[in-house]
């Protein structure tokens, strides 16, 4: 379905941990959505005219508000101008929105165990993508990883929505210590999980990709490129991948993406850009 | 009231906004946002004979009121373009405009050649002023005499009637010599408002565009205008609003090419066709 570009507003925003999530009216935008679209933010106020490009966010829910239809959230992690600006917005102010863009993570067709891989604010899109295969009767398992519990995205939420959580942080703070790599083998062979979904550093994609394959489960990952326009016009965001016909190519992180089959990403390639 | 209508380089464009090269993608992603009838043209990103890969990362780099960019003209190459870009493209009921690039003359030519022999090519806008020539390989045409050449080359291998634009380097002290010399050399119009040539933060040569390059690219526009009074401009750089359009024309601009702006907001061009249309 086509991206919109509407002028949305802050309904709320909340402190939760190292993340502000926004919850945004975008007309148009949540009735679209599916797990793994994320959406574009111009940066505004008086910087409108000197920030160009644009800030993309996973969408991490979509919920029916009386009055407003349905809104949508998203989680940020003020780390610079754009972000900073975004974390600081009052309820009722104005802003720019694309989407949703880009490609969705695709749902299995039968009943198979899940296993999905979340790290930082990139665990995002996991949670709705949990709901979404729980009606289908798949079985959920988590884990969701951050460098430590201001880092970890909803980790009280995922106890709620899966089967069984794995919480891993870098100072061990919560959860085991360690990272995801760490733990993956481990939970793929105790969940019996036959498809993968991830959402996190490439770093950590490419690790729970390769263990997917290990196990012969197929993986899809959503892989986050610095993003100029997220629309597809700039070239901007290229991604090595291999083709369906077995030759290897660029394309674009925003349109062609963000969700690639993780055997398909050229991930030696991806790190190495 | 019915829609003005444009005459550039011997063409009639529906009006005078057109997407700028390089920031329109293929086509098809500005759709999502607004038909391409809307507006007077679509100008490709440039095509090269062979696909290119495009440069390393970061490639895009925010600036204040600008963008730099080293894409390092990403593109899939003539063939690619030919089977399954331009087909599309020419259904869209807009003026499809090819920009090329080449390393040689004798790719100039090829792609002339090729391109001029294919339906739905409305023109050539022969790219003269990439702002990371030198590593991207492409012909350096720092002096006008070079790039003169290149629109002789290409100019000599189309059909006639198919115009050829010429996208010279907004260079202030040379712009008005060498919109006179590629004019001279069979041009039917000169494009003044490429990127500027800057560095990303890490050295490596860039192009930088956006609403901070509009005012230089205003000025080297009037001064084409005024120097070469019977020359058609298309002006360009950093126009981001109707009122940057109209100050383009005002200076003697036929038509305008908004590029970077969409980049920031994906229905830039279509609004300010849409407000130089009178339209509510």
């Amino acid at each position: 379905m086509k991206p919109l570009h509407v002028t949305g507003e802050v309904l709320a925003s909340k402190k939760v941990g190292a993340y502000r999530h926004l919850t945004l009216v975008a007309p148009g935008i949540p009735e679209r959505f599916r797990p793994g679209t994320f959406v574009a933010l111009s940066v505004g106020g008086e910087a409108a005219r000197s920030r160009l490009a644009r800030r993309a966010f996973w969408i991490h829910r979509v919920k029916p508000v009386g009055g407003y239809g349905a809104t949508l959230e998203i989680v940020v992690e003020p780390v610079g101008v754009g972000t900073g600006w975004l974390a600081a917005l009052a309820p009722g102010a104005r802003l720019e929105v694309t989407g949703p863009l880009g490609r969705a993570f695709a749902l299995p067709q039968e009943k198979v165990g899940c296993l999905l891989v979340g790290e930082g604010y990139a665990a995002a899109p996991l949670f709705p993508l949990a709901e979404r295969l729980r009606e289908r009767d798949c079985p959920v398992t988590l884990v969701v990883a951050g460098d430590d519990e201001a880092h970890l995205l909803s980790a009280l939420e995922a106890r709620r929505s899966a089967r069984s959580v794995t919480v891993v942080t870098r100072d061990g703070s919560v959860g085991q210590r360690g990272e995801v790599a760490d733990v993956i083998d481990e939970v793929l062979t105790r969940s019996g999980a036959e498809v993968v979904y991830a959402a996190g550093p490439s770093r950590t994609l490419h690790a729970v990709a390769a263990a997917a394959e290990r196990h012969g489960a197929w993986s899809q990952t959503a892989v986050e490129r610095p993003l100029t326009c997220a629309t597809g016009l700039c070239q901007g965001c290229p991604v090595p991948v291999v083709g369906e016909d077995g030759v290897a190519r660029l394309v674009r992180g925003c349109v062609d993406g963000p969700v690639f089959r993780g055997d398909r990403v050229r991930w030696d390639d991806l790190e190495a850009q | 009231m019915s829609d003005p209508v444009t005459e550039l380089a011997g063409l009639t464009l529906s009006g005078p906004v057109l997407v700028a090269s390089g920031c329109g993608g293929s086509g098809r992603e500005l759709t999502a946002y607004g038909p391409l009838a809307d507006l007077g043209g679509f100008v490709t990103r440039s095509i090269t004979l062979n696909a290119r890969a495009g440069g390393s990362l970061p490639r895009i780099v925010e600036t204040p009121s600008g963008l730099l960019h080293a894409v390092g003209l990403q593109n899939p190459g003539l063939e690619h373009f030919l089977s399954l870009e331009l087909p599309w493209l020419a259904q869209q009921g807009t003026r499809v405009i090819v920009s090329i690039a080449g390393a040689t003359l004798g790719e100039y030519a090829e792609l002339a050649r090729r391109l001029g022999r294919s339906p739905g090519v409305s023109a050539i806008e022969v790219n003269l002023s990439a702002p990371d020539a030198t590593t991207t390989g492409v012909f350096d045409v720092r002096e006008p005499f070079h790039a003169a050449s290149v629109v002789a080359a290409v100019h000599r291998d189309l059909p006639r009637g198919m115009p050829v634009l010429a996208k010279v380097r907004t260079d202030l002290v040379r712009v008005v010599e060498s919109a006179r010399s590629v004019l001279d050399a069979g041009a039917a119009a000169v494009v003044v408002g490429n990127a500027l040539p800057a560095a990303m933060p890490d050295g490596r040569p860039a192009g930088l565009s956006g609403p901070a390059i509009a005012p230089l690219a205003l000025r080297c526009v009037t001064e084409v205008c005024a120097g070469l009074p019977d020359a058609q401009v298309v002006g360009a750089g950093g126009i981001a609003t109707a009122d940057d359009a109209r100050a383009f024309l005002a200076a003697g601009a036929t038509a305008v090419q908004v590029g970077a702006a969409l980049l920031h907001d994906p229905t830039t061009a279509a609004r300010i066709a849409a407000d130089l249309r009178g339209a509510p």
